[in-house]
């Protein structure tokens, strides 16, 4: 085990190396004539308004949230996995209620409409808008 | 395995030196991987524009000859976009953070020749063979996701950091599944060693058809496809590519790269187009077995076999590319969270059961 | 030569972490953590914990780095994060930090360890999934309320809409 990580310590520094090297040759070899055009933000020939760094939508929080309950999750399905075989039925029945209390949960971000990108917040929904309207609705009375 | 071949040769050639022949044989392995990312790369890009071309019957690449097309078969094309991205001016933005701009494709790069390091090319053909080879592929993927939020963020530019969110939220999801349905190979072979769960595969089904995986039972083909879409999902490409939809973010998080740079960043992405594949391919497909129970079967054409399904699998992510067109924000995350995850936990159940009843 | 190793990915674990207490800038902490995290792996990987390694990858960077860093982009202007992480109890936090260090320091040298023979195990994992469902199973089941309550909780605490 020792060697095989170490392999892949190895394998982390060479590429280091590697990508370092192809680097130093652009150093030598390409023109380098930097001027205030060409290191500007680009952004498709337009002068670039303000900073980048402006408060992000909060839904790519939620999303990580999300994600990092089933990840923890999939890790413990995994030594599970190895020794389903092994255990059986028994193995079956734990790793089901372990799932189900899971899938319990998907349900409620499910139901409380956390899964959705878009948020259905429609304030007067008329004509074509009514169902986002009415679906808007049943999401916050629940 | 293959560090063992190769330390045994050195103390027989050279003399008993352990670090020395540690450090040669770690450093051939490294330079056979980086060799063959390379040519992973300029192979797939090569194959990329043959196939538009064909699928979309473009005229440029199809090469009409020496003289016309960047000569015969347009094949010199990508020996020139190489040398073009060597010696291209390396600009930096000044507004860029200038530390991490530079950091950035060092990570994404070590997340991919890490996990390319795992996979077992042939039954004697692995640079490291880990206990937990299975999930250690996963791990690595995520390495990436950190380089490339870096990257967007270093970048201080619109596009990029849109690109590095869509893109961190994508491959973080779609992890869920893909995690979730590779479960299922590990939960009929009872191991997460690549080489003990492709020798699992071995024999066959009724004498005829191979005793891989996703043929062994339904619910097991039901796992690869939902795998196989996910890892799709995960490298960003077509028609998951939100992340660098040119139609509206430029080239999303890699908007502000150039030159060798932005090189790494094409690397890697191929690198862990095959680095899927092949976990599919191990996985699900085989690994290295040959698709005719008991023909065929040795080491070196173990290489064959492998090569051969991965890129396979390749193929059919190009011929994606080709034929979807590309989803919405909200349709990748439905199809992720609302469709996959609740079809691959239900799925686990189904396996489970189907072990339970036919052994 | 693991001897050289071990220290050498201590040291990066020691330094990055204290990078992530150090810098001016959230972000500069944040993927500092990034290599902080990647000691610990090695760390684990020298009390051949192979498995927990991985874990350590895929929960610690591949989930809750991610979860962090998404967390500072939440942060209104970015950009003047830069001033707003120096800490400002330097005193009381050396003298909390050195009495901590110095305790456990105390500890380690003062209690008798086993010393058990350093082979290599032959399969983690498996031993690990059999602990979990035989020994430790009601651990594992109530994780997974644990699990769920954070999620309900996190959810919860996070969604914006006012009157939702």
């Amino acid at each position: 085990m020792y060697r095989d990580f170490g392999t892949i310590l190895f394998l982390v520094f060479m590429g280091i190396v590697l990508i370092y090297a192809p680097l130093v040759i652009q150093k030598l070899l390409a023109p380098n004539d930097p001027n205030a055009d060409k290191l500007a933000t680009y952004e498709c020939g337009e002068e670039s308004e303000g900073s980048a760094w402006v408060q992000f939508n909060i839904r790519f929080y939620v999303v990580a949230l999300i994600f990092l309950i089933f990840d923890v999750e999939v890790v413990f399905l995994f030594p599970w996995a190895v020794v389903f075989n092994e255990l059986g039925l028994l193995a079956f029945v734990e790793m089901g209620i372990f799932l189900l209390i899971l899938m319990l949960g998907l349900a409620y971000v499910w139901r409380r409409s956390d899964l959705d990108w878009v948020k259905y917040n429609v304030k007067y929904g008329r004509g074509r808008y009514s169902n986002l309207y009415k679906k808007s609705q049943t999401i916050k009375g629940s | 395995m293959t560090i063992d071949f190769i330390i045994n040769q050195f103390t027989e050639i050279i003399g008993n030196f352990p670090v020395a022949a540690f450090l040669v044989a770690c450093a051939s392995v490294g330079g056979l991987l980086f060799v063959l990312m390379a040519l992973n790369a300029m192979v797939a890009v090569y194959v990329e524009r043959k196939v538009s071309a064909f699928m979309m019957d473009r005229l440029g690449p199809m090469g009409q000859g020496p003289g016309l097309h960047a000569g015969k078969w347009g094949i010199l094309q990508t020996f020139a976009d190489a040398i073009k991205l060597l010696i291209k001016e390396d600009t930096i933005p000044k507004s860029a953070d200038q530390i991490l701009f530079k950091v950035a494709p060092f990570i994404i790069f070590i997340g991919a020749i890490i996990g390319l390091s795992a996979l077992p090319f042939s039954s004697s053909i692995q640079a490291v063979d880990l206990n937990v080879g299975v999930f250690y592929i996963i791990a690595a993927g995520s390495i990436g996701v950190i380089g490339i939020v870096m990257a967007g963020w270093a970048s201080n530019n619109k596009w990029s950091l849109y690109g590095a969110m869509r893109s961190a939220a994508q491959i973080i999801s779609y992890e869920i599944p893909a995690g979730l349905s590779i479960i299922v190979p590990i939960m009929m072979s009872g191991t997460m060693n690549l080489q003990n769960l492709i020798e699992y595969q071995s024999g066959s089904i009724f004498g005829i058809f191979p005793n891989w995986i996703m043929f062994q039972n339904p619910f097991a083909f039901l796992a690869f496809f939902i795998f196989f879409i996910s890892a799709v999902a995960e490298t960003n490409r077509t028609p998951f590519d939100i992340p660098e939809a040119e139609s509206e973010l430029v080239a999303g998080w890699m908007t502000e790269y150039s030159g060798f740079r932005w090189a790494v960043f094409f690397l890697s992405e191929y690198a862990n187009m095959f680095v899927v594949s092949g976990l599919a391919v191990a996985g699900f497909m085989g690994g290295w077995l040959s698709p005719i129970p008991g023909f065929l079967n040795s080491p070196v054409l173990g290489l064959f076999w492998f090569f051969g399904k991965v890129s396979f699998l390749i193929f059919v992510m190009m011929w994606f590319r080709w034929t979807f067109p590309r989803l919405r924000v909200d349709q990748l995350m439905y199809v992720c969270w609302k469709v996959f995850i609740p079809i691959a936990m239900l799925n686990i159940f189904g396996v489970g059961i189907w072990k339970l009843i036919f052994g | 030569m693991a001897d050289i190793v071990f220290w050498f990915v201590a040291f990066i674990t020691v330094f990055s972490a204290g990078m992530v207490v150090t810098s001016k800038s959230l972000l500069y902490s944040a993927y500092s953590l990034l290599f902080t995290f990647l000691g610990v792996t090695g760390l684990y990987i020298f009390l051949w914990a192979d498995f927990l390694a991985v874990v350590q990858v895929v929960v610690y960077i591949g989930g809750i780095l991610v979860l962090i860093i998404f967390g500072i982009m939440l942060t209104n202007k970015i950009t003047s994060v830069n001033i707003s992480h120096s800490s400002m109890q330097k005193g009381v936090g050396a003298v909390v930090a050195i009495g901590f260090i110095a305790s456990l320091g105390y500890m380690a040298i003062s209690s008798p360890w086993l010393q058990a023979a350093n082979t290599e195990p032959a399969e983690t994992t498996a031993s690990i999934g059999r602990l979990l469902l035989m020994d430790y199973l009601l651990p594992f089941e109530v994780a997974s309320l644990l699990l769920l309550g954070a999620l309900i909780g996190a959810t919860t605490l996070s969604r914006k809409d006012e009157d939702g």
